[in-house]
C-alpha cells in the first residue's frame, strides 16, 4: 500500500543523500519525493512517497527516525490530510481539438500557461489520482512532454 | 585564548577522556601530529590504518570507554572503512578522525581528497565535515556523545587541513542537546509488567542474550535473573560473557555453530526472552521455524531492531540494563510467591539433558593437534582469565565454543561483518586498555596474514600480545563449505606458499614457537604464553576438522549436523 511520509529534517548539507541513501541501502522504494524549506530557516521538510506492506512501512519510519539530522516522522496515510501534486504538460493540439482539449483544461480546473500554433502547455495541480486522470484523457491528443513534482502534503486542522 | 583548530581538538579529546588514540599521519593531518607532542595523549603509531580503526574498536570493547584513531585524508581515510562497518555492524563507539584536503580545494579532485562523509555515510552512526573552526568543539562533543550513547556506533569527523590551521576562541560545550537525538533509554513500566507476566507464567522459559547486555553493562541484572528465575541461558556471538559460562544454567551459543542444547533449548521453549540481540540470520536459520512455541519478548534500545527480522509479541524498548534491573525489581516480589526452581526443574532437566546428550566434542587425535584442544589449553593455561580476540573463520568458532567465558568485554570479535585481519589489531587496543590482562588474538593462517604488519606496532610498543594461529593450511571455513556444499571443490582455499611464522615473528623483533606434536602442546603453549613481548604460536592443526554442529544456511535451527 501506498504511504505518504512527511519528514522533518535539519536543513544541512547532505540530509537528502542520508534519506536518498537509507532508501536505496535498504531496498525501500521512493515512488516520489520532495523537499522544501519551512517557516524555520534550519528545518526542511520532505514529503515521500513509498510503498510497502505494514512491516516494511514501520521498518522505513523507524529507520528514517533513527537518522540523526532526521527531527521528526509523521505517516500522513492514516490521518486526514491534504496532498497535492503539480504536472506541467505539453499536448499537440490543431484547429479541431484545440477546443476539446481545452474543455478538459476548464474540466478539471487547469491553466494554460504557453501556447504556440501546435502545442498547448497546461499546468495542473491536485492529488495523485486527479493527475493520473488529467494524463489519462489527454493522452489520445499525443502528449509530448511532461514534467511532474513530487507530492507535497499537509494534515488537515480538523482530524474528524 | 585563542586556539588552533589542532589545539581546540586535542584539548576536546583530552576532555572526552581519550588517553590513547591510535592513528597514522600524513599531509592532511601534520597540523594536529604538530600539536600531538605538546598534549598528555598517548598516540600509537600503527602500520595500516586499517589497524588503527580497528584497535580503538578493540579498546572500546575491553574498556567500555570510546575509542580514537586518527588518520589522513584520502587513502588514509578509505583504508578506515572496513573497521568503521565492522564497528558499526557490532555497535561499538568508535570515533574516527580523517584529514581532509583544505575547504577552498573541497570537490576539486585535489592530492590524496576523497568525499568520506559520503562514503562513510552507510556504515557510520553519523558523519560530520567540521568546515569552520567555530563548529569544531561542538561537533567534537556531539561526536563523542553519538558514539557511546544510546545504541553506540562509530561517528567519523573529517578534518580540512585549513580548519586546523586557523584560530578561534575555545569555548568548551558543557552540554549536549540534540533536537534530533533523543535516545529513548528507560523501560515502559507496562511493558515491564507484562514481560514479567510472561515470565511468571512460563514454564520453559530462555534468555536469548546478545551484545547489547555487555554493552550496556546488564550482565550482573541479566545473572541475577537467570539465577533467582531458574532460566537458561544461551547467548549469539556478541553476547558471550555476559552470563558465566560455568553456571549450570548455560547452554553455550545458539545459531549456525551453537550447541544443540541451545539450539533444541529455543526450538522447544515457550518463552524466548530475547535481550540485546537482533535476530541475524547467522542465530535465528530458517525465521520462520524458529523457536515455534514460543512467545517472543525483544529488549532493544534501537526500534529499528524490533520487528524487523522476526514478529515478537512482547517488545520493550529499553536499554538492556535498564530493563534487567527493572525486571528484577518488578520480579523480586514473586521469589516469595512462586517456587522458580521447582516449576522449571522439569525444563531445566530437559535442557541439561540436551547438553549431556550432544555437548560441544570433537574426535581426539595422539598423532595430530584438533584446534579444538588448542583453544580448551588455552583456557586452563589462563584460568579462563584472558581477553580473548579473534580473527573470522573456524578458529573463531572453535575458541567461541571451547573457551568457556565469564566475564564481559573479553572476547572481542567481529561479529555482524566478519571481519578478517580484525583480532590482531583488535588485540593490540584491547592491551592498551586492559594492561593487567593477558590478550590472545586466536587466529588462523588466512586471517592473521590480513594485519600481520601490525607486529611492528606490537613489538615496539613492548605490548605482550599472544598471537595463536590455527594453522591448518586452508581458509577453513570456506573449505569446510566446500566440503559439505560444493562437492569438495575446493577452489582458492588451499593457502600454498604460507610464510614460515616462526622466522616471520623473528624478523619483526617478537617470538615465534611452532606446535606440530600433540605431546608437545601444552608444554610449548605454557612456554609461549609465559615469554615477555609479542609471540607468535605457529599450532600446526589436523588440516580438514570441521566446526560442529552446523546448521547448513537457511535451515532450521534443529538441523543440526553433529559431530
Amino acid at each position: 500500500m501506498r504511504h505518504i511520509l512527511s519528514v522533518i529534517v535539519e536543513n544541512e548539507p547532505g540530509v537528502l543523500s542520508r534519506v536518498a541513501g537509507l532508501f536505496s541501502g535498504r531496498g525501500f522504494n521512493i515512488e516520489s519525493l520532495n523537499v522544501g524549506p519551512t517557516l524555520d530557516p534550519g528545518v526542511s521538510v520532505m514529503t515521500i512517497a513509498t510503498e510497502g506492506d505494514e512491516q516494511i512501512i514501520e521498518q522505513i519510519v523507524k529507520q528514517l527516525r533513527k537518522l540523526i539530522t532526521v527531527i521528526k516522522v509523521v505517516d500522513l496515510t492514516d490521518l486526514k490530510s491534504v496532498l497535492r501534486e503539480l504536472l506541467l504538460l505539453k499536448v499537440n493540439a490543431n484547429d479541431t481539438n484545440r477546443a476539446e482539449i481545452l474543455r478538459i483544461v476548464d474540466i478539471f480546473r487547469c491553466k494554460v500557461v504557453d501556447v504556440s500554433i501546435d502545442e498547448l502547455t497546461i499546468e495542473a495541480t491536485g492529488n495523485h489520482e486527479k493527475i493520473n486522470a488529467i494524463l489519462g484523457l489527454l493522452t489520445r491528443f499525443g502528449v509530448k512532454e511532461i514534467s511532474r513534482s513530487g507530492m507535497v502534503a499537509m494534515k488537515r486542522s480538523l482530524q474528524v | 585564548m585563542e586556539l588552533t583548530g589542532a589545539q581546540i581538538l586535542l584539548e576536546c579529546l583530552k576532555r572526552e577522556g581519550v588517553e590513547v588514540i591510535f592513528g597514522f599521519p600524513g599531509g592532511a593531518v601534520i597540523d594536529i601530529y604538530n600539536e600531538l607532542p605538546n598534549t598528555s595523549l598517548r598516540h600509537i603509531l600503527v602500520r595500516h590504518e586499517q589497524a588503527a580503526i580497528h584497535a580503538a574498536d578493540g579498546f572500546a570493547r575491553a574498556s567500555g570507554k570510546v575509542g580514537c584513531c586518527l588518520v589522513t585524508s584520502g587513502p588514509g581515510a578509505t583504508n578506515t572503512v572496513t573497521g568503521i562497518a565492522t564497528a558499526y555492524m557490532d555497535s561499538i563507539p568508535v570515533v574516527i578522525l580523517t584529514g581532509q584536503v583544505p575547504t577552498p580545494l573541497i570537490g576539486n579532485d585535489a592530492f590524496q581528497e576523497v568525499d568520506i562523509v559520503g562514503i562513510t555515510r552507510p556504515c557510520t552512526k553519523h558523519n560530520y565535515l567540521v568546515k569552520d573552526v567555530r563548529d569544531l568543539a561542538h561537533v567534537i562533543r556531539q561526536a563523542f556523545y553519538l558514539a557511546r550513547s544510546g545504541r553506540p556506533g562509530p561517528v567519523l569527523v573529517d578534518l580540512p587541513k585549513d580548519v586546523m590551521q586557523v584560530k578561534t576562541k575555545f569555548v568548551w560545550p558543557e552540554d549536549v542537546k540534540m533536537r534530533s537525538y533523543n535516545p529513548n533509554v528507560k523501560p515502559h513500566a507496562g511493558q515491564i509488567k507484562k514481560v514479567a507476566q510472561l515470565i511468571r507464567d512460563a514454564e520453559r522459559p530462555i534468555i536469548y542474550a546478545g551484545g547489547g547486555v555487555i554493552t550496556s553493562q546488564g550482565h550482573e541484572a541479566l545473572t541475577w535473573l537467570a539465577q533467582n528465575l531458574h532460566i537458561p541461558v544461551t547467548a549469539t556471538l556478541m553476547g558471550l560473557g555476559c552470563f558465566p559460562g560455568k553456571d549450570r544454567l548455560w547452554l553455550g551459543m545458539l545459531g549456525m555453530h551453537g550447541t544443540y542444547a541451545a539450539n533444541m533449548a529455543v526450538n522447544n521453549a515457550d518463552l524466548v526472552l530475547a535481550v540485546g540481540a537482533r535476530f541475524d540470520d547467522r542465530v535465528t536459520g530458517k525465521v520462520s521455524t524458529f523457536a515455534p512455541m514460543a512467545k517472543l519478548v525483544h529488549i532493544d534500545i534501537d526500534p529499528t531492531s524490533i520487528q524487523k527480522n522476526v514478529s515478537v509479541h512482547v517488545p520493550l524498548v529499553s536499554d538492556c540494563r535498564l530493563a534487567l534491573e527493572a525486571l528484577k525489581e518488578e520480579l523480586t516480589p514473586s521469589l516469595a510467591e512462586y517456587d522458580f526452581e521447582t516449576g522449571h526443574l522439569p525444563w531445566v532437566s530437559k535442557v541439561r539433558a540436551w547438553a549431556k546428550e550432544h555437548p560441544l566434542s570433537y574426535q581426539p587425535s595422539e598423532t595430530t593437534i584438533k584446534p579444538q584442544s588448542v583453544v580448551e589449553k588455552l583456557h586452563e593455561l589462563t584460568r579462563g582469565e584472558a581477553v580473548i580476540c579473534t580473527e573470522v573463520g573456524q578458529h573463531q568458532m572453535w575458541a567461541a565454543q571451547f573457551y568457556t567465558f565469564n566475564e564481559p568485554n573479553c572476547f572481542l570479535s567481529s561479529g555482524g561483518l566478519g571481519t578478517m585481519g580484525y583480532g590482531f589489531p583488535a588485540a593490540i587496543g584491547a592491551q592498551f586498555a586492559r594492561p593487567d590482562k593477558m590478550v590472545i588474538d586466536i587466529a588462523g593462517d588466512g586471517s592473521i596474514q590480513m594485519n600481520i604488519q601490525e607486529l611492528a606496532t606490537s613489538v615496539c610498543n613492548n605490548l605482550g600480545v599472544k598471537i595463536v594461529i590455527l594453522n591448518n593450511g586452508y581458509l577453513g571455513m570456506v573449505r569446510q563449505w566446500q566440503e559439505l556444499f560444493y562437492k569438495k571443490n575446493y577452489c582458492s582455499t588451499c593457502m600454498d606458499a604460507q610464510p614460515d611464522f616462526v622466522k616471520l615473528a623473528e624478523a619483526y623483533g617478537a617470538k615465534g614457537f611452532r606446535i606440530s606434536d600433540p605431546k608437545d602442546l601444552e608444554r610449548v603453549l605454557k612456554q609461549a604464553l609465559d615469554t615477555p613481548g609479542t609471540v607468535i604460536v605457529d599450532v600446526r592443526v589436523e588440516r580438514e576438522e570441521n566446526v560442529y554442529p552446523m546448521v547448513p544456511a537457511g535451515a532450521s535451527l534443529t538441523d543440526m549436523l553433529l559431530v
